[in-house]
């Protein structure tokens, strides 16, 4: 077995792979849909989803890695990091659910990460700026993709509208984290690299109140449940997914395609 | 001097316009505004690149494709560099271009918008401008999915003609 990389945890590096795993995360969860999905379009639909996300994580993992400054690539940082050095949203981890369950959680995230996006373009990085560029145009469409199907849901069949009522009981949980702003992001605040996250909640909630109101659903009430992905302190479901992402490479050590 | 470097440059160019898309054969690699420079080194050529999006499979393959047919023109050495921004747009395709990729069955994308974009609900809003049949022309025309074959394209069909095609998204 390949021995894991220590990531020096530089705050400007943390930031970074805040996104770039939560991308690189939903990515795989995405990915499992390939070939099981309701129908061909949807299946093809959430396959390129991941492919942009994917591309989105490898720029931000490339880049922190640099910035890091150790030496380590895109791909040592995707498949050589244990569980504690991954930075990701924990709702991006959580198990892939039904369909409901994954265009809610896309909704959930691409909203989140297009306001993020769209606060990245100004960054003082100039590498950042440019990623952000091209990832703001990915986002919003993933946004309206997945809005498009909440309503869908939400307005569909008995059977469509249990499924997302309970998606959004699920997930709502999970949504608190991706707005917890602590000294990783006032650095960042601070240094021009990015916003805080906690600056986001509020455009988040009106637009996830707006696809509410179109779907005919409520916005749940806060629970006091705090989830610590971005922390580097995951769920249960973290270990499996990094066992089934890291498996080749840790098997076959340097491999390469 | 001057006359030699522009002209390998050109030529360089000229190359470049027959590398098609490995995706969608129908357009060259410059027709689709990927192509965003040339430059003449001392120690050989440098394409620079901006990709589609930003996990395109086929950018590497596009990377691989373009330094071989610089190399089989001889006009080697040459490495691909990528600009990341500005951000590539479909506003950069080419007229030809978009020619071509009606011709080839795929509706080109109307100029793109960097513009935050509402969003909206099909099918119970305002329907989309429907797209014209890139085979029989009619506007009688319906949004099957936002996505396609590729990352860069929604798919369509016809409810005249019955066909299916695809649409070159606008970013």
């Amino acid at each position: 077995m390949t021995q894991s990389i220590q990531l020096q945890r530089k705050p400007e590096v943390q930031y970074l792979l805040r996104v770039g795993d939560t991308a690189l995360i939903l990515a795989q969860r995405l990915a499992e849909w390939c070939g099981h999905a309701p129908v061909l379009e949807e299946d093809i639909a959430l396959a390129n989803m991941a492919l942009d996300l994917v591309g989105q994580s490898r720029a931000l993992l490339t880049h922190a890695g640099t910035l890091e400054g150790a030496g380590h690539d895109e791909d040592q940082l995707a498949f050589l990091r244990d569980e504690r050095d991954y930075f990701n949203a924990t709702i991006a981890e959580l198990p892939r659910g039904d369909f409901a369950f994954t265009v809610l959680r896309n909704l959930i995230v691409a909203t989140w990460a297009k306001l993020l996006w769209e606060q990245l373009q100004a960054s003082s990085d100039a590498e950042v700026g440019a990623i952000a560029g091209k990832a703001v145009k990915e986002a919003r469409y993933h946004q309206q993709h997945a809005a498009d199907w909440v309503v869908r849901l939400a307005d569909g069949t008995e059977d469509s509208r249990r499924r997302i009522d309970a998606a959004l009981a699920e997930l709502w949980r999970f949504t608190p984290e991706l707005f917890d702003s602590d000294a990783v992001d006032a650095a960042a605040h601070a240094s021009g690299l990015g916003p805080r996250v906690a600056d986001l909640r509020e455009p988040w909630l009106a637009e996830m109140t707006a696809v509410f109101m179109e779907a005919g659903l409520s916005v749940p009430a806060e629970s006091g449940f705090r989830s610590t992905g971005t922390r580097g302190v995951h769920s249960e479901h973290m270990g499996f997914i990094l066992a089934e992402m890291q498996h080749l490479q840790r098997s076959y050590p340097g491999g390469v395609w | 001097m001057n006359l030699a470097v522009a002209s390998r440059v050109e030529r360089a160019w000229e190359v470049l316009s027959t590398v098609l898309d490995p995706e969608v054969p129908a357009v060259s690699v410059c027709e689709l505004g990927i192509v965003r420079d040339v430059i003449d080194h001392d120690d050989g050529l440098e394409i620079v690149l901006t990709p589609t999006y930003s996990g395109c499979p086929a950018t590497e393959v596009i990377e691989h494709d373009i330094l071989q047919a610089i190399v089989v023109a001889g006009l080697g050495p040459a490495r691909a560099t990528l600009r990341r921004a500005p951000a590539w747009t479909t506003d950069w395709i080419s007229t030809e271009g978009r020619a071509k990729l009606l011709a080839y069955g795929i509706v080109p994308p109307g100029p793109a918008s960097n513009a935050e974009v509402p969003l909206r609900f099909f099918p119970r809003a305002a329907k989309a401008i429907a797209l014209a049949c890139p085979r029989c022309g009619s506007h009688h025309t319906e949004r099957l999915a936002a996505f396609g074959s590729t990352a860069c394209k929604a798919t369509w069909r016809c409810l005249d003609c019955k066909e299916p095609f695809e649409h070159f998204k606008p970013i």
